[in-house]
């Protein structure tokens, strides 16, 4: 199980590759919608724009100040500074100024399908690996076609223009256009069939740090978020599902949830109540007064007490499916010298984004407005339309700024809940969760039990490696399709067939086992933060077996992967790694090739207070390819870590009676400003196709930390949560 | 009615006195800067100032107002102090995906009026009763910093 | 679910002690069947207010439950558990079937129709300072409320404790006082106080200590008591623990509203009381509840045993970090409250006692108090939160805020855990 050399695309949904495939470049759309934030009633807009690709809008305006330029950005902005990283791209080759440009979401459309990603999704840290070719394509066409317009009003050679800064200028006379002043006649001229991109060294805007392009807006609190949406005759609702998976509403006190103030309707669906009202207040007392008795079902027996010993009992599975497989790694573990061996479990999770769920809907006889943020707008749409019974054209969805996504809205569910509702109404519906539906109601990343198994020489070196992952599969519910013929989920591969590690003879073998009472789905990191705690915790066993120092071990492991090398030894290098620690501290590290990146990771930690852990110091070193915005690498490793270190440390979603009982932020807890650690990022200068980053940092953050708490107490935890697991180790 | 005053404003509201501010602010009023996030006083996204003071709307009823006045994200931009640590914000980029970086300057701005020049533990004191769930931590502790130096 | 202390004590000491004297008291009359008639408007105003200071609602609701529908469990340690019966009108599921005379005799005598006796986590010895006319009025406001058809669970009490008539005994020796004459050598004002707390406000069943045969003590009356993590505090006018150094004004406001400056906010069982009855009361009555406590007797109470070492400055550190977070949202790092002046906590008897048992309590517990600004709540805290990080949130926050030497370490909490 080798690293393909040069990875550009993540395995990401593998299986769904090419469902959908996109319409790439160069492709004309015609936009007739203004700005998909909402701002007021809609209006047509029938100027005759020049619109080279679905990235790209130039309109003919004179108005001063105004470039008339307007970029569509295929993948949503929920934190991860994609919009930047898309404006930035297309500007390097466009020639704009970032900050000359309007900004718009892409509606639901396949031309804004990514190729392997099956529909139009945002997720995977597969954005600026996708975006890398295209926008730039983008930008450049769009650059051809107005210097190509340009040259002919000034009956030139195109040699003799240039473009800078949204204009094109004719070099022997000084004389410029703007873009906008050339929109419609580039609007007539054929799009280019190659189209050449600026060299590397050409670059003005790709690796250098720019600010992002949604700082302002966001530090002014401006309505940017699904849950600021507000439309004319809208009114506020808020719901209660069966907190129990499958379950259904039975008596209520209706009358008096309308005797509420302010409360205007109370509407059913199946699984679900949804209380209409003036403002959320007055829908969230109505619920209340409603006291709901629910008919729970058969899952209310459920607990997570259960999920766990079902998938510890499927480690004696005999007939596993056969994920991957190297040499003849039963043999190699017969012969070995010595075998070892290490079960690890991890916990179903909630994403707990800071907005709760939430989206704005208004359906009509002929038509529906959607107002939400989505990670999946072609599915989102869709599935209003398969509600209100309308044709697809006929659902406008605007997609929204995302209060962060973590995968949360890679799921559609509410959506679809939403329309249910908003069919019963003729009014614009405007739901919102409260934190306690939001975290009752989440999809969780699934709980897994891992066993790892190592035949070793006898210097406690590898000479065979088995793995069997036990859990679900979220890829056969979210897109079946997706799923291997034989069953795998391609994405519980990561980190551990996807890994810069050399192993003599490897074998991966996967039990399927879903979790009952629970839905379970993507969450940031995905196969890669599970896989990686599992590694790269059992190689640290391993090396500390064969008294090792845990760098060199992985170091002997990694020696034909520099890229790998080149983070490892960096991270160590600025950590300080070889120098002594006083007692009750430790270091612990972690190694990975995960999105298309290198990470290279210690972490060090403080244990003098027995079964307690400060973590003071991490450090980071990253190779993702070629940067496009080293200051937002650097952010999203940031924030990444600290997301990924709360969670390690506390979170667990339990059942019981099927019910989840981490339900706010009393019981969810969420890593503070002064308990995050101070974090360092090195980031290796790099010509390699850029890799993505947002999940990177929280991948690391478990296998380090476990480590460094093995280091500093010589507890080795293979259970997450850590604190529980520590305070009852 | 009950009349609240907001960023110099009064406004009417037809609401319950138990309605939290925040609502009458999002849903009333429409000023969306004010986020939710918990409505138990855990994460700090409804901060605005009551007096001047960082308070959570969410769990302040508007019956207990009294006529004190409030100010929100939206009704901060002529105060300097304000100023400098929006600026602050946009020169190191502390923003993810923002969502709780309304309440987190509103909390920032409420620290330094108190303290002008807070300590990194003054600091942790004052805002760690914000989440910010992108964990931007890091860079809200060295703009309040930046801040300070701006605003001197 | 919570530990109802009350129920508690009072089931495991009926049974212990005293199950043989049963089934020796049934001479009774058998009840006569009375039809309620029309009751006119005003004999149901009386009923509310009665039911109110009664507090009958808050036992008799389910958390997130139709009012009066029962179905509150009450879990009774070594017992099982208890369900709050349904009193709405409602014939089947309810006490709609129920005659008048029936009604007064459950409420006042502890025995339902159908002889069945009521287990006295419904303190019917109480109640029974009540008229029966008074009853009767309760009786004609509870007819006024939406009836409910649906059976709270039934009872899941083991043996013997299942044999409802073993509180024959146990009345025997604390049951039902009746409703006694005026004290002619105090002023009406006091004698309205006494009926308010001796009889439908029920005060004692909290806050005094039990007896040997775990009644409620009448030499130490008052003196505040501890069961199952809660303290009940001293409510005799002992200068230090007492309420000889609360002012009229702060008690008046602290009956009122749950909150007094400078004693902090009721928290648990005692906002329930002031969420579904205190706080009802006229100003008059509330005058009266206040001279009558006013002139109970001093009592000390039970000095605080140190027996931990206390926490470490680690411990404290954690604490102060884990309170920045968590619990500044409301009570600011300095403990007075941050939006409302409920959340101001500095000054609290619950930051003064060094066993930290109500502090811990809230912080397992949380607490919910209902005033006429709306409900004001406190949440639990747990999971991510380990027993440690609560039990060093709670000595950081007794030592600082309250000024108090916390006579617990970081497993404070663990500890209060493996005793329910
Ligand atoms: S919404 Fe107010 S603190 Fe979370
Ligand atoms: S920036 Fe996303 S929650 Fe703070």
């Amino acid at each position: 199980m080798n690293t393909p050399a040069t990875p550009s695309r993540r395995h990401f949904l593998a299986g769904a590759t090419g469902l959908i495939v996109a319409g790439l470049l160069p492709k004309r759309r015609a936009f007739s919608r203004p700005s998909e934030f909402y701002q007021g009633p809609l209006v047509e807009n029938t100027d005759p724009a020049f619109t080279p690709n679905a990235y790209i809008r130039i309109a003919p305006s004179t108005i001063p100040g105004d470039s008339g330029i307007t970029l569509i950005l295929p993948n949503v902005e929920m934190g991860q500074g994609i919009y930047t990283g898309a404006v930035t791209l297309i500007a390097e080759e466009l020639n704009v100024d970032p900050d000359q440009v309007a900004l718009e979401a892409a509606p639901p459309d396949d031309a804004y399908v990514a190729a392997d990603m099956g529909t139009q999704a945002t997720g995977g840290s597969t954005s600026t690996i996708f975006e890398w070719t295209t926008l730039r394509q983008a930008g450049a066409a769009a650059r051809l076609l107005l210097t190509q317009a340009a040259a002919s009003r000034w009956n030139c050679p195109i040699s003799d223009c240039t473009t800078r800064q949204g204009r094109v200028l004719h070099t022997p006379s000084g004389d410029s256009f703007a873009y906008a002043e050339l929109a419609t006649d580039a609007a007539t001229l054929p799009v280019p069939k190659t189209i050449p991109l600026k060299p590397a060294k050409d670059w003005t805007l790709i690796g250098r740090s720019r600010h992002r392009v949604d700082s302002r807006a966001k530090v002014e609190g401006r309505p940017l978020f699904g849950i600021d949406i507000r439309v004319p005759d809208m009114k506020h609702a808020t719901v209660a599902a069966c907190p129990v998976m499958g379950g259904t509403p039975g008596d209520m006190d209706r009358d008096a949830a309308l005797r509420t103030p302010g409360v205007h309707a109370v509407l059913t669906i199946k699984n679900a109540v949804c209380v209409v009202a003036d403002h959320y207040w007055a829908a969230k007392k109505g619920l209340e007064a409603l006291a709901i008795t629910w008919n729970e079902g058969p899952n209310a027996s459920i607990d997570t007490h259960r999920i766990y010993s079902e998938l510890h009992a499927a480690l004696a599975e005999p007939k596993p499916i056969i994920a991957k497989s190297k040499g003849d790694a039963a043999a190699a573990m017969t012969r070995a010298a010595s075998r070892y061996e290490a079960t690890y479990q991890q916990p179903l999770l909630a994403h707990a984004p800071m907005e709760p769920i939430n989206c704005t809907i208004h359906i009509r006889p002929d038509s529906a407005d959607v107002w939400v943020g989505t990670q999946v707008p072609m599915w989102a749409r869709d599935s209003v339309a398969d509600i209100a019974d309308l044709p697809k054209d006929k659902v406008r969805l605007h997609c929204q700024y995302i209060g962060g996504g973590f995968g949360r809205r890679l799921e559609y569910e509410y959506v679809t809940q939403a329309a249910q509702f908003a069919k019963q109404v003729p009014y614009p519906l405007k739901i919102v969760w409260s934190r306690e539906e939001d975290l009752t109601l989440d999809r969780f990343r699934p709980a897994y039990v891992d066993r790892l198994r190592a035949g070793l020489n006898t210097q406690g070196r590898i000479e065979s490696m088995e793995f069997r992952v036990v859990g679900p599969a979220v890829v056969a519910r979210w897109e079946p399709a997706g799923l291997s013929p034989n069953g795998f989920d391609e994405d519980l591969a990561a980190a551990i067939s996807i890994t810069p590690y050399t192993f003599p003879a490897s074998r991966l073998d996967y039990v399927r086992r879903e979790a009952p009472g629970v839905v379970t789905a993507w969450w940031r990191g995905v196969g890669g933060t599970r896989g990686l705690f599992v590694v790269e915790s059992f190689i640290d066993e391993l090396a500390l077996r064969a008294g090792a120092d845990p760098v060199a071990y992985r170091r002997e492991l990694i020696r034909d992967q520099p890229r790998a090398r080149t983070v490892l030894d960096l991270a160590a290098e600025k950590s300080g790694w070889t120098t002594p620690l006083p007692k009750g501290h430790g270091r612990g590290v972690a190694v990975q090739f995960l999105f298309g990146s290198y990470l290279g990771t210690i972490i060090e930690v403080d244990m003098t207070e027995p079964k307690e852990v400060r973590i003071t110091r991490v450090t980071v070193a990253v190779d993702c390819g070629q940067p496009v915005n080293p200051d937002q690498i650097r952010a999203q490793i940031e924030g990444g870590m600290i997301f990924g270190l709360g969670t390690t440390l506390f979170n667990e979603i339990t059942l019981s009676k099927g019910r989840v009982q981490e339900n706010n932020f009393n019981l969810w807890r969420i890593m503070r400003m002064n308990e995050a650690p101070p974090i360092e990022i090195h980031i290796v200068q790099s010509t390699e196709e850029p890799g993505g980053i947002g999940e990177t940092g929280t991948a690391a953050a478990a296998p380090a930390l476990a480590n460094a708490i093995a280091a500093a107490s010589g507890h080795r935890l293979r259970t997450l949560p850590l604190l529980p697991a520590l305070k009852g180790a | 009615m009950l009349t609240v005053r907001v960023n110099n404003t009064d406004y009417q509201a037809d609401v319950t006195p138990d309605t939290p501010l925040l609502w009458v602010l999002r849903d009333v009023l429409g000023l969306t800067g004010t986020k939710f996030g918990c409505g138990i006083a855990e994460c700090g996204a409804c901060t605005v100032h009551l007096d001047g003071k960082a308070v959570r709307a969410c769990s302040l009823p508007v019956g207990l107002l009294n006529g004190r006045p409030v100010t929100t994200i939206e009704g901060i931009g002529n105060d300097p102090l304000a100023q400098a640590v929006q600026k602050a914000w946009m020169d190191i980029d502390v923003v993810q995906c923002g969502y709780c970086q309304p309440g987190q300057i509103m909390s920032a701005i409420a620290l330094l009026r108190d303290n002008p020049h807070p300590t990194d533990t003054d600091i942790d004191a004052a805002m760690s009763g914000n989440i910010c769930r992108c964990g931007t931590y890091l860079r809200i502790r060295q703009a309040i910093h930046n801040a300070a130096g701006l605003s001197a | 679910m919570i530990v109802l202390p009350l129920a508690k004590r009072l089931i495991t000491t009926a049974i212990t002690g005293l199950a043989v004297t049963c089934l020796t008291l049934a001479a009774c009359q058998p009840a006569t069947a009375a039809s309620p008639d029309h009751p006119d408007p005003a004999t149901i105003a009386r009923g509310q207010y009665l039911a109110r200071l009664a507090d009958c609602e808050a036992c008799h609701t389910a958390p997130g439950g139709m009012p009066f529908a029962g179905g509150r469990p009450f879990e009774i340690p070594g017992m099982g558990t208890l369900y709050a019966s349904n009193i709405t009108p409602d014939p089947a599921s309810g006490i709609g079937a129920w005659s008048d005379d029936e009604f007064v005799r459950a409420v006042r005598a502890g025995i339902s129709p159908g002889w069945k006796h009521l287990y006295p986590a419904m303190p019917y010895q109480d109640y029974a300072r009540m008229t029966p006319d008074e009853i009767r009025a309760i009786r004609a406001y509870l007819t006024t409320i939406k009836p409910v058809a649906r059976k709270p669970p039934a009872n899941a009490i083991r043996f013997p404790f299942s044999i409802r008539a073993i509180m024959i005994g146990w009345n025997l020796f604390n049951g039902p006082s009746s409703s006694y004459p005026d004290d002619p050598s105090h002023t009406p004002q006091w004698n309205r106080g006494r009926t308010l707390v001796e009889g439908p406000g029920h005060c004692a069943e909290c806050h005094s200590p039990r007896n040997l045969t775990m009644g409620t003590s009448h030499s130490h009356a008052y003196a505040g008591a501890i069961t199952a993590g809660w303290t009940a505090y001293n409510l005799s006018s002992d200068l230090k623990s007492g309420l000889g150094s609360w002012s009229d004004e702060a008690l008046n406001a602290y009956l009122t509203t749950g909150h007094a400056n400078g004693h902090g906010t009721a928290a648990g069982p005692m906002a329930e009381v002031i969420s579904y009855s205190l706080r009802f009361m006229t100003q008059s009555d509330r005058a009266a509840m206040i001279t009558y406590l006013r002139s109970l007797a001093p009592q000390p109470s039970a000095e605080s045993q140190d027996h931990s070492a206390g926490p470490t400055q680690a411990a404290l550190a954690r604490g102060a970090s884990l309170f920045a977070g968590a619990c500044s949202g409301c009570h600011l790092t300095t403990g007075a409250g941050r939006q409302i002046d409920f959340a101001t906590i500095s000054g609290a008897s619950t930051l003064k006692d060094p066993d930290g048992h109500n502090l811990i309590q809230v912080i397992l517990e949380g607490s919910q108090l209902t005033t006429d600004q709306g409900q004001i709540s406190m949440p639990r805290f747990g999971a991510g939160y380990s027993d440690g990080d609560l039990s060093d949130i709670a000595a950081y926050t007794l030592l600082t805020l309250g000024k108090t030497r916390p006579a617990f370490d970081t497993n404070a909490v663990s500890t209060i855990k493996n005793s329910k």
